[in-house]
């Protein structure tokens, strides 16, 4: 594929709110994952919470997307650096010609959930007017919201294929911008805390107690955080100066295994990275350091050790996901974006909450944030239903 | 951006295949509704199977159906997959569980609730582990979804499977998102012309050119607004009547998808 200049990016995520708060943590390995207060949740375990939501509802022209992902959604899309870069862009290309293809995994569904609860136990009737279906529920509101608040009219679509969405729309703008459909695109979304991802993942049993522990021999799951992020994309020939950041490729494939478990080789794994490789035009021996997937639950970090040593050998890795939580839906444009602020900044992160290495991983997994110059960066991930999607940023040419 | 269509599979109230459907889009035989009828795929492995909601059987079928007639390879055809509401009972289910004081899931019903549940089926009925997506674009998914699979299919040089569906929502949430039918459909879409191929299409996404085409058959026009995956009406008449016309469906913030249908004769016998 012809590489895409990142041109602006924003994130919002329990490290802070802006690129230089989570900078920050990532090279200082201070963890965003804080004991569980969210809502009336009663579980044991650690979330990546962003405070301050409940308090600042989307009002005005937009008050019928107000949810707590779109409040997530509008942290990360009011960032000035991105709000500024994106209004250039619709100066310069038109608002037709900017597309907006964002993920989410369960959009505004708190907010249902909390009108389901608070139905008439005497007649069972919902209050209609707790539920802001198309706004919040439906799927698409994310896409809707960015696109509306960003005041931008091209393509657009939701990707929802759970922990892999906000990784595979990169793929969508790729293709969208190749086929000339738009000029440049906004990419990413959000995913936020809510009571049927908590107790969901309770039930199968994946929910650490502790502050998740990727690739630790004592690693007992996740911990959910939540996180909105958007990247602005263009060709390289129309872009400003900007990042210096380049989205070079794509990979996707399915694992064809298990709805909730990934294939026990890797298979589908190793396919998305080979495939990322192939479209950047790269050899594995290229890859400068890798941002795994490593959401710390037993199987997942033990497939995805395999196919990185089978496919890349000793080249560094590791995980946030103790830093950030997995912020499921959201993970791919988070990880994206520390993907670049590694290469833009000459770092591979901390990964403070893994104590002791699983001996039976046999990847190069770094603990310890480490200052080195990288030109390529590999980021992964992996969702239910075996979505699989690979991403290779690296320095603008 | 020109492509074409080598196969067709379509459940929908009294539309239970395509060739039935065919048949009646085309004026040949009358229109009469009848409920919706799924089976589960005997393709899936026995766990997946006894797993597989009606929303799986409903995407299942349809795309079965369309790679049947494309005769095209499941284990290596990518796939898009657009649905507005995903699985909507199973979301009820868990969204009612929430709400009681002990807010036990059951973990099928949680990896059942995701938007991408039904490619993770039909990836494991198929043994495909091609690239898959699923989107979302409310009333538009499935003119969202037709752009995705066509950008892919020219993208990559290769033919796209696209199934779009939708089921009514249980009572609670039927209320604030009517959805009045199950529909469903699956269309094979190739970049290039085969011995499968039914039609050639142009399309080009467009502004202030609507409105969207509608069906002059009262009851067929109620099919195709009542479920967002039904608005596929409009073109798979044109495909029924083997016609050269353009249909518009409405796609997001106001633009159109304009699709020019040729219909490609069938090879002599």
């Amino acid at each position: 594929m012809s590489p895409l200049v990142m041109s602006a990016y924003s994130i919002e995520s329990c490290l802070g709110s802006g690129l230089s708060a989570t900078l920050d943590s990532l090279r200082s390995g201070r963890s965003g994952l804080r004991p569980c207060s969210f809502e009336t949740v009663d579980l044991v375990t650690v979330v990546g919470m962003v405070e301050g939501l409940t308090t600042e509802p989307v009002s005005g022209t937009l008050a019928a997307y107000d949810c707590r992902n779109n409040r997530l959604a509008r942290r990360a899309l009011e960032q000035a650096d991105f709000a500024r870069a994106v209004a250039a862009a619709r100066r310069r290309y038109g608002a037709h010609r900017i597309g907006v293809f964002a993920g989410t995994s369960t959009a505004g569904i708190h907010e249902s959930e909390l009108a389901f609860r608070a139905r008439d136990s005497a007649t069972d009737r919902l209050d209609l007017a707790g539920i802001r279906y198309r706004g919040a529920h439906n799927t698409f509101s994310i896409a809707d919201f960015t696109q509306r608040s960003l005041a931008l009219a091209g393509p657009a679509l939701a990707v929802s294929t759970a922990c892999a969405s906000t990784a595979k729309v990169f793929g969508v703008a790729a293709r969208m911008i190749e086929l000339g459909l738009c000029d440049a695109a906004v990419v990413g979304g959000a995913d936020s805390l809510c009571l049927t991802t908590l107790y969901g993942f309770h039930s199968l049993q994946l929910t650490a107690s502790g502050p998740c522990r990727p690739f630790d021999e004592a690693r007992d799951g996740i911990s959910i955080g939540e996180a909105a992020g958007y990247a602005l994309l263009e060709r390289a020939a129309d872009a400003g100066s900007g990042s210096g950041i380049a989205l070079l490729g794509v990979g996707e494939s399915s694992d064809a295994y298990h709805m909730s478990s990934p294939h026990p080789e890797g298979r589908g794994a190793l396919s998305a990275m080979e495939l990322a490789l192939s479209a950047a035009n790269l050899m594995a021996s290229d890859i400068d350091y890798v941002n795994l997937h490593g959401t710390a639950t037993r199987i997942g970090d033990a497939v995805e050790d395999r196919a990185i040593t089978a496919l890349l050998g000793a080249t560094p890795c590791n995980s946030t996901k103790g830093l950030t939580g997995h912020t499921l839906g959201a993970s791919g444009i988070v990880e994206a974006i520390i993907a670049a602020l590694c290469i833009e900044h000459g770092f591979i992160p901390a990964s403070p909450t893994t104590r002791k290495l699983d001996p039976q991983c046999t990847s190069h997994y770094v603990l310890d944030s480490v200052s080195r110059p990288l030109q390529r960066v590999m980021s992964n991930s992996f969702g239910f239903g075996g979505s699989n999607c690979s991403l290779i940023l690296g320095r603008q040419k | 951006m020109k492509f074409y269509v080598d196969g067709i599979g379509v459940r929908g109230p009294g539309l239970p295949n395509w060739t039935t459907a065919r048949a009646v889009l085309a004026g040949c035989a009358p229109y009469q509704p009848a409920e919706v009828t799924l089976t589960t795929s005997d393709t899936l492995p026995p766990a997946e199977r006894r797993r597989a909601t009606d929303t799986v059987k409903l995407a299942i079928a349809v795309c079965s159906e369309a790679m049947h007639h494309a005769g095209a390879c499941s284990a290596t055809t990518p796939s898009v997959f657009a649905s507005s509401g995903g699985d909507g009972a199973t979301i009820t289910a868990i969204l009612e569980n929430l709400a009681t004081p002990a807010r036990e899931l059951s973990p099928t019903r949680f990896h059942n609730s995701v938007h991408n549940a039904p490619a993770g089926y039909w990836s494991i009925a198929t043994q495909s582990r091609a690239a898959s997506t699923t989107v979302c674009g409310y009333d538009a998914s499935f003119a969202v979804g037709l752009l995705e699979a066509t950008s892919q299919a020219l993208a990559s040089n290769c033919s796209v499977l696209l199934a779009a569906y939708d089921l009514p929502y249980p009572p609670a949430l039927h209320a604030v998102r009517p959805i009045a039918h199950g529909f469903g459909l699956g269309l094979v879409l190739s970049p290039y012309a085969n011995v499968h191929s039914v039609a050639e299409c142009r399309m080009e996404l467009t502004r202030d050119c609507g409105p969207a085409t509608a069906l002059a058959d009262p009851m067929l026009e109620a099919l195709r607004v009542g479920n967002p995956a039904a608005r596929a009406l409009s073109l798979l008449l044109v495909l029924a009547k083997r016609s050269s016309q353009t249909v518009l469906i409405d796609y997001v913030s106001g633009q159109l998808l304009a699709v020019t249908l040729q219909p490609i004769a069938a090879p002599a016998p």
